[in-house]
Formats: C-alpha cells, structure tokens, sequence
C-alpha cells in the first residue's frame, strides 16, 4: 500500500499544532494588551479642551481648593463643574485680556456655555455618586491621581469594574481621614493598612459583601 | 352545552373556595387551552413567521461571531455643559420638586409634587398638603407626564393645516374682534369645557362685559348635569356634597363608583380603606350598580341591577328611611330581601351611614340620595354640603344645545373653542360638526390634532398644565396654583393666554394673568410672601368653600311609573382614556382596565346570561343599534355586568394618535340618553375581534393565591394564615442572615381597590416602555408590577379581589440559581438583583419564576430615537434594551440614594423614608414597605397580623413580598 502522506505532512503537522497554540496565545496577549493599553483606557492620554485649563496651574500652583470649583462634591453624585462666571470672578481681574481666554468670556457675554470634553466617563449602566465617597474618607487623587501636576487633565485610571472592585474590596487600602480629602499630597503618617482599618470602622463602611452587591452601583 | 352552562358546573363541581380569573379560564375548553399556550409568554413561538430553525441558528452564528466587533471602537466624546451663570437651589444630580396641580375629574383640580430634573419634571407625586391628594395620585396624573413629552402633539399654529405664526393669528383674531366689538359681540361664542379656574373664570366674565351679547358655553362629556339638579330638587339649592366616608359605618353606593371615578375619589380611596382593616371598626359597603367597577368589588354585597333599575332602590330607601314625600315602588321592583337588610341596618346606623347615588344617575335618584341622608340624620356627619366649586354652575347639555342650534342659525360669526373635543364628543342627535362647519371663523385651542381642530380654521397648540401658569379649584373649593415646570417645548399658549387676546388687551404672558387676579383677592404689602408660600405649599389657605346648611324638600315625584323594556345600554367614561382626552397616552392605553384587564381597546360589556341570550361569545364584534344609529364593536363577557344591561365605554375612536385602535361609542350617544337607556339591539356580525386582556397572563396555575374572608372569622380565631408545611421549612440552599437592612414589602388586599395607579407610577419611576397592543396579544406587556383580578362565586354576582404582583424578592430565588451568568444575584441585603448588562437573555430566570414577576426586552420597546422622549426618562435608572431581562428592583434607586443620605449623616435610614413608586402612589395605603431589621417598623408590625401570608408559599421560595388577606364585613342577614 503507497503512503498515503507524504513524510512533510509530520512537520507540517507539528508546525500547525505549534502554531494554532502560538497564534491563539498572541492573539490572547495582543487582545489583553489592548483592552489594557492607553488607546482604549484613554489613561494618560491628554484631552483636548475648548479652552487649555491647567490644574496643574490653578491647584498646583495657585492652591485653589477643588470644591472652589467643583461645588457639589459633597452634596451630589455629580461632583459639578464651574458655571462661566465663576471663572469670570477671577479672570475679570487677571488675565482679562488674555486671548486664550475668549472663549471664556464670549461665553459670559453672550450666555452660551462652555462644552468642555469629558475626562471621566462612566458607561450609563454605573451610577456614581461623588458625595458618599467624599463622606466616607476616599481622597481625589485615589481616582483622578494628581491633577496638581497635570496641565491638561487626563484620566488616571482605566474606570474598568475590575478598578472600581479593588477598592470595593479591600478600602482599608485606599480610605484616608475626612480631613485630607480633598489634599491631593497627602501621605499616611502612620501605616496605611492599620489606619485604613481604624477607618473603615470610624466611618462605617460597609462590608464587602454589601459593597459588592450589584445594586450599589448598578440599577 | 354552552360555555356559561359548562362555566356554572364546574363552579357546582370545585370544592371549597374556588377562585378564577376568567369565564375563559373556568369553562376550560380546548380554545382556551390553546389560547393559553399562545399568549403564555414560555410558550410563545420565538420565530414566528417565515424564519424557520435552521436559518434562526445561522444568523444566530452570524450574530456571535459578529457580536463581539460591536463591542469595539471607540465611545462618543460626551461634553460637560456648565450654566454660564449657575441658578440659585439647583445642584445637578438631585431633583427638585414643585407643587401644582392638575385638572382632572369635571375640571376640578388634583394638588401634586412634581419632580424635576435638571428642569425636567419626570416625576408626578401627589401633594399631602391637597384635599383631592392626600399624597396619592391616580393613574392620569401619573402619565400626565408622558402626555408633555409626546412627539405627536400640536407643535405650531396652524391655519388650515398649514403653518402660520402667532403673529398672523393675533392680526386675523383681533380684525374679527373688531368687528365684533362694534356689534356688541353678537356674533361671538366661546365654547370651554368645565371651568374651575377662578382666574380663567375672571377672564371670562371680563370678556362677557366687554362684549355683552356674547356667549360663554360649557360642555364636557362625562361631566354630569345631574349633580347639579339633584341638589336643586332636593334642597333648592345649587350644592354639591362632599363625603366624609372615614364617619360611615354603612355606605350605600348607587351606581356611584365612588372609589374608581370623581374628582374626591383619592380622598375617598383612603378614608375608606382607612376602616377596612382589623383594628377599626369595619365598615360595610353596599354597592348596586350595573357593570363591575372597583367599587363594586370592593363591596361587602353588590346587587347587580340595571341602571334604570337604581332608581327604584332609591325610591324604596327614602321610603323606608321616611323622607316626606317618598312612596315605596311596587315590590316587584325592587329585591326585597337585599332591601330590608340595607334598610335595617342603615336605621341601626343612623348619622353614621352615607347614601351615595351615582353622578350618572338623573337628578331624581340624586335627590333622593340627598334626601335619605338627610332623614338619616347623616347631613352634617358624613355628608355636608358647600357651594359648586365651578366657575359657572351650569346644565352643560342645556348649554350646547344653543350653541348648536346659534351656530346651525348662523348667528355665531367666531367660535373659540378653548380645549376638549365637541366635534367629537357631543351628543350624537346634535349635529356639532354640521352647525360648526357655518361658523365664518372657527378657532380651536388643543394639545392635539382631534376632531374639532380637523374641523377649525385656526388650531393653536395649547401648553401642557406643567409647561403653563394658572389655577384650579379642587372639590371642596381649595384653590391651587399651577406652576409650570418646564418653559413650553412647542410653543404653547394656555387658555388664559389665549383669552387675553379676546379681551383686546396687549398679549400677556400667563404668569402675569394668574397674578395680578390673585392680587387683586390679596391685596397688601405682604402679596409676595403670601403668593411664593401659596406656589410652596400648592394650596391656597382659606379657599375651601363654606359649607352650606341644606333645608331638605320633598321628594320628587318619580319620574316615569316602570322599567323600560328591551337590552339597556349603559355609557361610561373609559377608565383609562377618560373621555378620550389620554386616548394619545400610550401609558394608559397599555394600562389593563380595572377588572376586565383589557389594553388598547374598548368593548361592549355582556353579562354572561345576556351573552348566552343573545348568541354572542367573548370577541364577537357585535352591530350595537340604538335610537336609529348603530356601530360595531368587540363583546367581552362581563362577570357581575347586569343581566340585560351592556356597559360601552367611550372615549375611543377619536383623530388623535392611536386611532386605529376602539370604536367610536359618542356616534351611538344620544342627548335623552348621555349615561344610559333602554332599546339597544345587538346584531351580530360574524367578525371577530382579538381583545388584549392580560388577565390571562402570567398564570399561576390555580393555587392558593388569593385570600379572603369575613371580618367575623379573623376575630373568632387567633391562629395565623396557614402556610404549607409540607417543606417544613427547610431548604437545600444555605441559610443566609442580613445583619443590615432587610428590605421587605406587605400588601394589604383588604384596602387595595385595583386603581392602576401604581402600575403607572413604576413605569414612570423605572423608564418602562410600552409594548404596543400585538405585543400585548403575545403577553408581552413589560409592567413590572401588575394587578390580577380574582372572582369567586356565580359569574353572574361574583365577588371580585385585586391582587398586585410585583417582584417577590425570594430569599430562596428560583430565578437566581438558573441564570448561566450570574445576571440575577442575591444582594446582601436580601434584594433579589438583576444585572442588565451581564444578561444575554436566555430567560430561564423567567421560566423559573413561580410568580411569573419577570419581563423580557423582545424588541427594542424603548424609543431611543425620539428627541422629546429623551427628557422624560428617569436619569437614575437604566434605560433597558433588546433581548434583556428586567422586573421589579424595589425602587432600589430610591434605597441607595436614601441610604446615601443616611450614611452622611452616620444614621440608619429611618422607618418611612424609602417609599417605593407605587406605595407613594396608592390611595389605599395598601403598599407598605421598609426594614424589616427594624423593630419599629409598620411593614414588620403588617407581617405580624394574623391574615400576612406568602404567595405560593408550598414552594419554600420565603418571598420578601407577602401579602394581608382581604377582609369583608357582610351583613349576617343576607348570608
């Protein structure tokens, strides 16, 4: 009886065994490198706005405090952004004539509101409120990292579930003292995980069941 | 055998209290079977036409492997849009809320608390602080919101249907105007429906001076003259009665409906279920009236008689009662037994019984009514009497009559036809639209493209009552601003804007109008505290009308010897599309009627002995003739309707949006006979008509469901509800404790009057779509709570229970072990959670789910594309898609944003302060909800109560959600 496969077919065969292992394994990695890769997170990725505002000016520099301008953090779920005037307050005085503000003023002369471009966007099915986060001791920087050192604002994290999670899992590794809150170079003087736990208790955070239920952020 | 035959001998034949939904359901028969297995949501063929199998696997492998591209790509850049200068009080991301009130019933006002998003009301609540509200709402003013946001309304004026501005209206209405004024008006009628508008009320009357022989009318379709005639001849006196049902401890309803329709129905709602739970001391409640209402269920006897028939059983109580003047009918009459009972134990409880007779009873039962409370001594106690509250006490049928026979004379030069739809709704035997068609100028102020705006040559788009400014009286006289909500999204005009330019004064804005009247009535410095407190509270103190002391007359005579022959026709309202002024409200056309269950559609009602008599089966589309006019409609078989009396509901069959759906039952109305008479012929037509009743719906498969019992036994007995003990309570999952809140819900069947109102205001709260009535017809209504309706007893005089089902939150959920991923998890607060975005739809949860509580996304139901749409949706709740599951989550929206509350002021959230949707709008109260953690608590103290049981409770499934037995309170007499 002739040979029905040509001896080639034993390498061939071994390569495509090898290979479908391989290929799968690269497109496995190439897919995990891209869900976690700045081109889909946006994380670091500087957003373009329609005026150039810089934190790292305003809060680094000038010190101004974030609920100056992001009023309703510790009333509402959405932390708030400044209305036109509330930037005129300060720039009717300094940088009055400054062109890269017109924007600015055409908005407070003629009513029409700024569009700036959102940084943190959540899906529609995540319901997050600033105010309880606040209420419960977690800092800015833990979500938005440090805006004090950013020109233009980018976002500091993936805002993936895995994320929100590490947090609703475990807060003793995140919670910091109401007080600090809103200071973005604040450091633990003690260790973290003994204070975080202190905390916990202190605020009544709930526990990692309750945390983790659906419903706390999905309805 | 004929179905009623094969109905009746299964009844004989079940053991025991034995409960149905439908006749369908107790006959049995192979077409119910069949019918069962087509609407049954598990059952319903997934592919139904041309795509068979193998094509449905191939495009479901197509949509798999193309599935997850979809996924990619990037998400649209979504802008933050600041105020440029932000408004004092509004922080985005919590509502607001504004009291202001709607007209409802007869125009007459219903005070609500309406929240408001970012300025978009979403939210209709009803005001504590209102007479008419008490805190509750009804069905109409929950979708009321809906009805601002709808696409399909009058977005422009229009002249002959086509474009024009306001400016060119004014300039052609004040040239017309002018000449009118030269001829003292002569030529000029204004046609509105009821006014109770003190401020539209001034401007009228301003209006009439301005132009003397002009002529102001009145008419609305199911307002009743009656009322109005009744008191006159029973007192002399124009009043109207206001019931204080919370005093009686016998109520006797003459076809009154007095819990389903009536501008004081809420307050009714609550004072009487107030005294429906063990505790009180019960009340009894007699209701005789033709077709099954609420009411009538709700009753401890219900005699089932014709409407012309009521009037004999008024006549024989005022006798007996020994009102001057009232002589006994001949005994054949009346049903002697049931009298004497109701006659007895009305003189046992004399000053603390009510007689109630229907507004759409002639004014001779009325004042017979009045008259017999007030030979009770019960004038004063349980019923007192205050002025009408309307504008212009007026016989409104009385009123169109010259109108029609000015205009068809043509001596009417300019028609203003401010709101509803006479060319539409006046009595058949007046030609409206005829007389109409020789008014030189016809102008008509409408939210929507009906009849009379076809008919007119100018149609300008009335503002929505919370996008307008303006006032309403309630029915005892308490008067309300109306505050708008939202600047008008189709540049509406109100009536009050409307006729300000008729008074020929410079056109002004409606704030303006209500303001300066109400100044006028308040004058003084202190004007503007007085008026920001009235817009705060939504009442105006010290505007309910003084009550009025009643000399009483004699009675009438009556008014004709016997009963008239032959099938008696009775017209009522629909109870959800009203007089058709909803029937563009797809909420409430969706909305099951009370009782019957019936979506999008109205019907001729049949009692099942009449069906039998006449030949007709449920469906049947049946040729309706009386009086020389005739129209077709579908028959549903009633039980409880009476024999040889047919209900029609009117409302339907109007050029508003959905008029493809209904007849037409204003074409069959005529003026000597506006709510009922005798002579109806039904012919049938060999068509048949698929009604889309959810009553078949959701099955549970005839267990222990509803329970309910006399007042007697429940006190006799201190045992608990029995529960099934066969599991013994034990389980296979494992045991799990809520050292937190654990959420809980009991329902009170005793108070629950089956209103709907609660079911609006979930699809309200939760972004619920509709589905549309061929999807209702596959039993795929998307209402997370429902209503079922359970009868018992001969299908002739059943008696009838409301049972509202939303989502049982199962400690053991059926639902949560079946679902492949993890989409329907256990909360650690006991709540039963559906996760949208990890669902992809097998539905087994639903298939698992005793109580059949779970909805299923078939089709993409929510309209994502319409603009306005957009603005109603509730922004803390998911709007749902295609091919997801969804129910009932407890408002949880509500839970988190209280517990947030809570937590920031270091609390635990207190008794009361989560309210659920429907529990904030039931009248009955019967809704209770909260921690059952929580010792205090009124949902822990109902579970106490002896009657608290669990549905299905064989199953061991330990719902969350249980329910209170219906209590009754008969008359040991009629036993």
């Amino acid at each position: 009886m002739p040979q029905i496969f040509h001896p080639s077919t034993n390498t061939i065969s071994r390569v495509s065994i090898a290979g479908t292992v391989a290929l799968v394994g690269l497109v496995a990695a190439v897919a995990g490198g891209l869900f976690e890769s700045t081109y889909l997170t946006g994380v670091r990725v500087p957003r373009e706005q329609p005026v150039p505002f810089s934190h790292a000016h305003h809060v680094g520099g000038l010190g101004i405090d974030c609920r100056y301008c992001h009023t309703t953090v510790e009333t509402s779920s959405f932390a708030g952004m400044p209305a036109t005037e509330v930037c005129m307050n300060c720039h009717k005085q300094i940088w009055s004539e400054a062109p890269m503000l017109e924007p600015v003023r055409a908005s407070y002369r003629t009513g029409q509101p700024l569009h700036w471009n959102r940084v943190y966007d959540l899906p529609g099915f995540a319901y997050f409120d600033h105010s309880i986060h606040v209420a419960k001791g977690v800092g800015c920087v833990s979500c938005h990292g440090r805006v004090d050192e950013m020109p233009l604002l980018w976002r500091a994290n993936t805002l993936y579930m895995k994320w929100c999670l590490g947090c609703h899992e475990e807060p003793w590794r995140f919670v910091r003292p109401r007080e600090h809150v809103f200071e973005l170079e604040w450091r633990p003087s003690e260790d973290q995980e003994t204070l975080g736990h202190r905390l916990v208790k202190e605020y009544g955070i709930m526990d990692r069941e309750h945390l983790t239920s659906c419903y706390v952020c999905h309805r | 055998m004929t179905e009623l035959d094969a109905v009746r001998s299964r009844l004989a034949a079940a053991r025991g209290e034995h409960y149905w939904r439908t006749l369908e359901e107790v006959a049995d028969s192979a077409a119910f079977q069949e019918l069962l297995a087509r609407e049954m949501p598990a059952a319903a063929p997934l592919w139904l036409d041309p795509m068979r199998r193998r094509s449905f696997l191939k495009l479901m492998a197509a949509a798999l492997a193309l599935g997850g591209l979809g996924g990619c790509g990037e998400r649209p850049s979504e802008p933050i849009v600041p105020y440029v200068r932000a408004p004092e009080g509004i922080i985005p991301g919590r509502p607001l809320y504004f009291a202001t009130a709607m007209a409802s019933w007869g125009g007459l006002g219903l005070g609500l608390l309406v929240e408001s998003h970012l300025g978009r009301p979403i939210k209709v609540e009803g005001n504590p602080r209102h007479p008419a509200s008490l805190g509750a709402t009804d069905a109409y003013a929950q979708a009321s919101v809906l009805t601002l946001y709808d696409p399909e309304r009058l977005q422009a004026v229009t002249f002959g249907g086509a474009i024009r501005t306001w400016a060119d209206f004014l300039a052609v209405c004040r040239a017309a105007l002018g000449v009118q004024r030269a001829r003292r008006g002569t030529g000029l009628r204004i046609l509105t429906e009821t006014v109770t508008s003190p401020t539209l009320g001034a401007q009228l009357r301003a209006v009439l001076e301005q132009y003397p022989e002009a002529r102001w009318h009145q008419w609305e379709p199911a307002r009743a003259d009656a009322v109005r005639g009744g008191t006159l001849a029973a007192f002399g006196d124009d009043v109207r009665p206001l019931h204080r049902v919370v005093d009686a401890d016998v109520i006797v309803d003459l076809d009154a409906d007095f819990l389903g329709c009536g501008p004081a129905h809420l307050a009714h709602v609550r004072e009487f279920a107030a005294r429906r739970r063990p505790g009180q001391a019960m009340n009894r409640l007699y209701v005789a009236e033709s077709g099954l209402t609420p009411t009538g269920a709700k009753a401890d006897h219900r005699l089932p008689v014709r409407a012309a028939d009521v009037a004999a059983l008024a006549r024989a109580l005022a006798a007996a009662a020994g009102v001057a003047g009232a002589t006994a009918p001949p005994a054949d009459q009346v049903p002697a037994r049931w009298l004497q009972a109701v006659t007895r134990d009305l003189g046992r409880h004399r000053g603390r019984s009510l007689v109630v007779a229907g507004e759409t009873q002639p004014a001779e039962v009325q004042a017979l009514a009045h008259l017999t409370n007030a030979a009770l001594g019960n004038v004063g106690h349980t019923v007192s009497y205050v002025p009408a509250a309307e504008a212009r006490s007026e016989d409104q049928l009385a009123s169109l009559h010259v109108l029609v026979d000015d205009m068809a004379a043509g001596r009417v030069e300019l028609l203003v036809v401010l709101g509803g739809d006479p060319a539409f709704n006046a009595p058949a035997d007046l030609p409206f639209a005829e007389a109409m068609a020789k008014v030189p100028l016809r102008v008509h102020l409408s939210l929507y493209a009906n009849d009379t705006a076809a008919r007119s040559h100018w149609v300008v788009p009335a503002a929505h009552y919370l996008e307008s400014w303006g006032d309403v009286r309630a029915f005892d006289g308490t008067a309300t601003i109306v505050q708008p909500l939202i600047a008008p999204l189709y540049d509406g005009k109100s009536a009050h804007e409307l006729l300000a330019v008729l008074a020929e004064g410079p056109t002004r804005a409606g704030y303006d109008i209500v303001r300066t009247r109400w100044q006028a009535e308040q004058r003084g410095a202190d004007f503007e505290d007085a008026w920001r407190s009235w817009l705060e509270a939504g009442v105006v103190p010290g505007t309910a009308l003084a009550t009025r002391y009643v000399l009483p007359r004699r009675a009438p005579a009556a008014a004709r010897p016997g009963g008239e022959q032959g099938l008696e026709v009775v017209f009522r309202p629909d109870p959800m599309v009203h007089d058709g002024r909803f029937a563009a409200n797809a909420w409430l056309q969706e909305l099951p009627r009370p009782v019957s269950r019936l979506t999008w559609d109205n019907t001729v009602q049949v009692a099942p002995t009449t069906a039998g008599r006449l030949g007709v089966r449920a469906e049947d589309v049946v040729e309706l003739a009386f009086r020389g006019r005739s129209i077709r409609a579908p028959v549903l078989v009633a039980p409880g309707q009476a024999e040889g009396s047919l209900t029609v509901h009117f409302g339907y069959g109007g050029r508003g949006p959905f008029r493809e759906h209904g007849f037409n039952a204003y074409a069959i109305r005529p003026s000597d006979a506006l709510w009922f008479g005798a002579g109806l012929e039904v012919r049938p037509t060999g068509e048949r008509r698929t009604l889309a009743r959810t009553q078949h719906h959701q099955r549970m498969e005839g267990r222990d469901i509803v329970r309910a019992y006399p007042i007697e036994r429940y006190t006799a007995s201190a045992e608990r509800e029995p529960t099934a003990a066969a599991h013994g309570g034990e389980s296979l999952y494992p045991e799990r404790d809520y050292p937190g809140y654990r959420w809980g819900m009991a329902i009170d069947l005793s108070a629950c009057v089956g209103c709907n109102a609660c079911v609006v205001a979930c699809q309200a709260e939760n972004n619920i779509p509709v589905v549309g009535r061929t999807e209702v017809l596959r039993g795929r209504e998307m209402h997370w709570l429902r209503i079922d309706t359970y009868f018992t007893g001969d299908p002739a005089a059943p008696d009838a229970y409301f049972m509202p089902v939303p989502c049982m939150h199962c400690e053991n959920a059926p639902c949560e072990v079946v679902c492949p991923v993890e989409a329907t998890v256990h909360g650690a607060e006991g709540l039963n959670e559906m996760v949208y975005n990890r669902c992809v739809g097998t539905r087994y949860c639903s298939n698992n789910c005793p109580y059949k509580v779970r909805r299923f996304n078939f089709f993409e139901y929510s309209r994502w594309n319409a603009e306005s749409l957009k603005l109603l949706y509730n922004p803390d709740v998911t709007v749902r898609s295609r091919g997801v599951m969804e129910k009932c989550t407890y408002c949880v929206q509500r839970i988190v944003q209280t517990r947030i509350a809570a937590e920031k002021e270091g609390r635990r959230i207190r008794d009361g302060e989560v309210v659920t949707a429907c529990q904030q709008a039931c009248p009955a109260e019967a809704i209770v909800f909260g921690d059952l953690n929580d010792e205090g608590s009124r949902v822990r103290l109902l579970k106490t109560e002896r009657r608290n049981y669990a549905l299905l409770d064989e199953l061991n499934t330990k719902p969350r959600t249980t329910y209170l037995a219906a209590l009754s309170n008969p008359n040991p007499e009629l036993a």
